[in-house]
């Protein structure tokens, strides 16, 4: 059944007593607990785990775990699995990606390694002319894209977040990152270890029994120190201040989960990955590296073939071929530090047969281990500002400042750093990890101090303790990159090293255009298994060093990280008004006004309408806006805030304001109360009531700390009601008794406090959006309720109705009041929207005051812009409401048409029977009565009439003033 | 993310704060002429080393407050690291 399992090994992480059925493409197979998806097809004898990306030629192992560009394979659902990392499951079903109709048979198979057909820079060259044709293109090579299926019924996942403030992060769980955490852990530092693989001990699990006992007794030490290993995770990237994110791919079992980590002091220890070796055929099935070998046969006790060839140029080759000489399969040993290297590896088909040396020998073999060099991870280095840099003495890269990054918040130890024993290196973890502590300590203390208050109290800062780790070695390394036969570079991009030296003679000599021009280190590996081999292929090209060439950049994320973990859960929040409910209740049809939920009605906004202009209606206002403004110098932050002037606005009146900004564009508006000599209620639109309040406070304290001036944010405090209609001071007369609403006592525009329903403190103003008399009520928030329902009560005969969102928008734009954000926007000035009126320019200072002074006076030297204008326009045809956006065209030059402008806002009004608009349109052609084009949608053109007045109802005001 | 030290708070994420940008003197509006006003508004110096700027600490305490940072490294002067630490160029 598992023809290539071997007898029971000891080391082995696979539990024989339990299988675990799962299915390969429909075949029914099995494996063990602690099987890997590719260790258990291995142990079955499958060869072929996937079909390559351009070319579509057989792939096998080539390194069994995370980075194997070979074994990505669809799990149910769930495409683009590393095969070599995800642990088998009972009941899984496994299927091979990318071959098409199946596995052993693939219909796009193109043999020829680099065929012409796709060469690099192909899709470029070929998909770029004519260019009607790039639509059906896209479709044909959507086609040809690699990778698994998704399946748009799965069920969505919920992925969770966890913020992390731990001393020390020790990014790798081997041999040096074990001993760094656990000194780290016993000096006194929260420690985080994360594990890539799903268990710590790093090399030494697959390195003997003297391997693993050293590393469980190194785990041992770390989890007594009190360190956190988290396993199968990865730090996938590194940003200032340590600022980590990680990601936890299996997170108590549940789906993957993000880490953002904020660690004082990042050690990396991600130890050394293996690289392949560039020849023909070194991409064919039965080819694979040292650890790879290695990782089949001692972890999961499968046999990887029966007759090797072992490709030596380090200890670690060696030991591969006394591994597989000890699981029974004859082993022919080619030390390439004699010299000696491969040729070519052939075979018919999806097998491999025989190995061809330099020396011209022809080596009979179903497996070809290569052991050519190491390549150093450094990318969270990178990340951090170290650069990479090649020492060919030992045929790798290094960070350039071993340990040193960021003022010693970033170190690095383990095979990153250098060679040595295992004793050398876990004695340089632990020395990093009593650094690691010591610095962070340092760190730790100044941030306790950073806030002015806490300085005093926390005692001097602990020194930075210096770097005085004894560096490990390097060991002298074959450089062995490329044979003198072409190979697969970029398995997972199926780049050739013809494809790179054919891109050099093509002109693109850097490493980081040929990256992009061939997609070498763009597959899933991300570099980590060809970088260096591109680089070594691309120097020899163009006659320089691989030291000159240099390495592209690396960028996280470290590993791939789902699209759901880093969304997370949506936390937005929701605000409704205290009335809510009695929305709901009242059947009111919602609509979101930035994070508000509010009635956009409760059934026919245009019966709303009528109701008010006829009867009195309420509306549910409470999103407005709201501050309270206390203190001496209150008046003088009006008049800084506001266009218009604010000093003779007596007690127990409201004033209507607009705010530009300093470039004299229109910020907000609204009506603001005086309800004593120091004390003012602000109102503010809905939408700017945030930025408005960071705003004020942000000229309190930057500009006037000394005014003596409290700005509270009172929105939420209360309910705001609007009573609007003919019979609105009737209905309000019977609800309070504090208050004379008489008009001779209660103008427009005034503001007074009362009782209203019982409820005490309620601010009541004068004033009159809508066009009609109307009272707004500021009610103490909790008794918001009780109010709403008293006014519907106590005006049954009076025909009182709420109404909604839609009615107000119609008669404010029936009174053209513009809305800020509506019929303005980032460019309209003050003078825009008709509002010269307000601009006091004798006032001392307000906000935006030069601006505007240059645009009333005409800006000295400066060209005259084409300033826009905000008017009221009516459409020829009554019932036609053009849609709001719409442009407004007028003859160009030549007989063409040019934009002048557009409709910002339109209903239809049931008032006056007829659409109404309000438009910006350019400066020179705002007269009353000009016609204008109006463009809708679908081109076809529309007669419209600027009107004299924005009020297209009632332009006297006699309703509101009444 | 980078830690910006909010001299009420202590160092928070800078996704908290607000850039509100670099600290400058507003010219008198009185006097101003378009093309000081103007440069006021728009134009940015963004030196490659230390640049004063003003923060609102907006999700923590509120306050604007000016402090110190080095375009160049993305370090603050506060809090006021130690001879030890380096000047943030040195450091990288």
């Amino acid at each position: 059944m598992s023809p290539q399992r071997l007898p029971a090994r000891p080391g082995e992480v696979i539990d024989r007593r339990r299988p675990l059925s799962f299915t390969w493409n429909g075949r029914a197979l099995s494996g063990f607990a602690g099987d890997t998806i590719v260790s258990a097809l291995a142990a079955s004898g499958c060869r072929v785990f996937s079909r390559s990306m351009k070319y579509h030629r057989p792939r096998g192992i080539l390194t069994a775990d995370y980075w194997d560009p070979n074994t990505l394979v669809q799990v149910g659902d769930e495409p683009n699995v590393r095969g070599g990392h995800r642990l088998l499951e009972a009941h899984m079903a496994a299927s091979a990606q990318n071959a098409w109709p199946s596995l052993r048979w693939d219909a796009k198979t193109l043999t020829a390694l680099g065929g012409r057909a796709l060469s690099a820079g192909f899709y470029y060259k070929t998909f770029m002319r004519p260019r009607w044709l790039w639509p059906t293109y896209e479709k044909v090579l959507a086609r040809f894209a690699p990778g698994g299926v998704i399946d748009p019924e799965s069920a969505p996942r919920r992925h969770d977040k966890r913020y992390a403030h731990p001393d020390v992060v020790v990014a790798g769980g081997g041999p040096a990152g074990l001993a760094a955490a656990a000194a780290a852990g016993q000096a006194g530092a929260a420690v985080m270890l994360v594990e890539h693989e799903h268990a710590v001990g790093g090399h030494l699990r697959w390195d003997g029994a003297s391997g693993r006992a050293a590393a469980s007794e190194l785990a041992e030490a770390a989890r007594a120190a009190g360190v956190e290993i988290l396993t199968d995770a990865t730090v996938a990237g590194r940003w200032e201040d340590n600022w980590l994110a990680i990601v936890e791919r299996a997170a108590g079992g549940g789906p993957e989960r993000l880490i953002k980590a904020r660690a004082k002091v990042l050690v990396v220890a991600a130890g050394l990955i293996e690289r392949p070796y560039v020849f023909a055929g070194n991409d064919r099935p039965g080819v694979m590296l040292s650890q790879g070998a290695r990782r089949l046969a001692n972890l999961w006790a499968v046999r990887p073939g029966s007759r090797a060839v072992v490709f030596s140029a380090n200890a670690a080759g060696d030991a591969a071929a006394a591994d597989l000489e000890a699981a029974g399969v004859a082993v022919e040993h080619v030390d390439a530090r004699t010299g000696r290297t491969v040729t070519a590896a052939e075979g018919r088909r999806n097998a491999l047969e025989r190995v061809v040396l330099s020396d011209g020998s022809r080596l009979e073999a179903d497996l070809l281990v290569t052991a050519a060099g190491w390549t150093a991870p450094t990318s969270l280095l990178n990340m951090a500002g170290v650069r990479p840099c090649y020492d060919p003495t030992a045929a790798r890269f290094f960070p350039a400042e071993p340990g040193v990054s960021e003022a010693g918040a970033v170190l690095s130890t383990g095979g990153i750093s250098g060679d040595g024993t295992l004793e050398a290196h876990v004695s340089h973890g632990e020395a990093t990890g009593r650094l690691a502590a010591a610095r962070a300590a340092t760190l730790a203390h100044r941030l306790r101090v950073a806030t002015a208050w806490a300085a005093p109290v926390n005692g001097p800062e602990p020194p930075l303790v210096p770097d005085e780790r004894t560096p490990l070695g390097r060991h002298r390394h074959p450089a062995l990159f490329c044979s003198s036969t072409d190979g697969m570079v970029d398995f997972s991009e199926d780049v050739s090293s013809r494809d790179l030296r054919n891109a050099a003679a093509e002109g693109f000599d850097s490493v980081e255009l040929v990256k992009r021009w061939t997609t070498a280190t763009m597959g899933s590996a991300q570099g980590k298994l060809e970088t260096v081999n591109t680089v070594a292929v691309l120097a020899e090209a163009t006659g320089s060093t691989i030291s000159e060439v240099g390495t592209t950049t690396w960028r996280p994320p470290f590993a791939p990280v789902t699209l759901g973990a880093l969304a997370g859960r949506p936390f937005e929040p929701v605000r409704v008004s205290s009335l809510h409910d009695l929305h709901v209740a009242a059947g009111m049809a919602p609509i979101s006004a930035g994070q508000w939920i509010r009635p956009e009605h409760y059934g026919e906004p245009q019966a709303e309408v009528r109701n008010v202009r006829a009867n009195v209606g309420i509306i549910d206002v409470s999103p407005l806006g709201k501050l309270d403004i206390q203190g001496p110098d209150a008046t003088d932050l009006l008049s800084l805030l506001y266009l218009n002037k604010w000093r003779r606005l007596a007690v127990g009146s409201v004033r209507y304001g607009v705010m530009c900004a300093e470039d004299g564009v229109i910020l907000d508006d609204g009506v603001t109360g005086r309800l004593g000599e120091d004390h003012y209620l602000m109102s503010t639109t809905s939408s700017g009531a945030g930025a408005v309040e960071v705003w004020i406070q942000n000229w309190l304290q930057t500009e006037h700390p000394d005014w003596r001036v409290r700005v509270t944010p009172v929105t939420d405090a209360f309910t705001s009601i609007n009573v609007a209609g003919p019979r609105s001071r009737t209905l309000l007369e019977r609800l309070t008794d504090d208050v004379d609403l008489s008009p001779e006592a209660f103008k427009y525009m005034q503001v007074r406090r009362g009782t209203v329903a019982g409820v005490a403190s309620c601010v009541m103003w004068r004033i009159g959006f809508t066009g009609e008399l109307s009272y707004e009520l500021h009610v103490p928030a909790g008794h918001g309720p009780h109010v709403w329902s008293a006014l519907l009560a106590a005006g049954g005969d009076l025909g009182v109705a709420p109404f909604g969102l839609e009615a107000q928008r119609v008669m404010r734009l029936e009174k053209g009041h513009f809305i800020v954000g509506q019929d303005t926007d980032a460019l309209t000035k003050a003078p825009t929207a008709g509002l010269e009126w307000l601009i006091k320019l004798d006032k001392e200072d307000f906000c935006g005051l030069p601006e505007l002074r240059w645009a009333l006076d005409g800006e000295p030297g400066g060209a005259p812009e084409a300033l826009q204008r905000l008017v009221a326009v009516q459409p020829t045809d009554p019932a036609y409401v053009p849609p709001e956006a719409c442009q407004i065209v007028a003859a160009g030059p030549g007989g063409t048409e040019r934009i002048i402008g557009r409709i910002t806002s339109s209903r239809y009004s049931p008032t006056l029977e007829r659409s109404i608009c309000l438009a910006q349109v350019e400066a020179d052609h705002p007269g009353a009565g000009t016609q204008l084009t109006v463009v809708d949608v679908s081109g076809r053109r529309h007669r419209a009439t600027v009107m004299a007045d924005h009020a297209h109802f009632d332009p006297e005001g006699g309703r509101l003033r009444g | 993310m980078l830690l910006v030290p909010c001299p009420h708070c202590g160092p928070r994420n800078s996704a908290d704060l607000t850039l509100v940008g670099e600290t400058e003197p507003r010219p008198d509006p009185a006097t101003t002429t378009p093309a000081e006003w103007r440069a006021y508004l728009y134009e940015e110096h963004n030196p490659a080393g230390w640049c004063r700027e003003t923060w609102h600490c907006r999700l923590g305490c509120g306050r604007f407050f000016v402090t110190e940072r080095h375009r160049g490294a993305n370090r603050f002067r506060h809090p006021p690291l130690g001879a030890s630490a380096g000047e943030p160029g040195e450091a990288r």
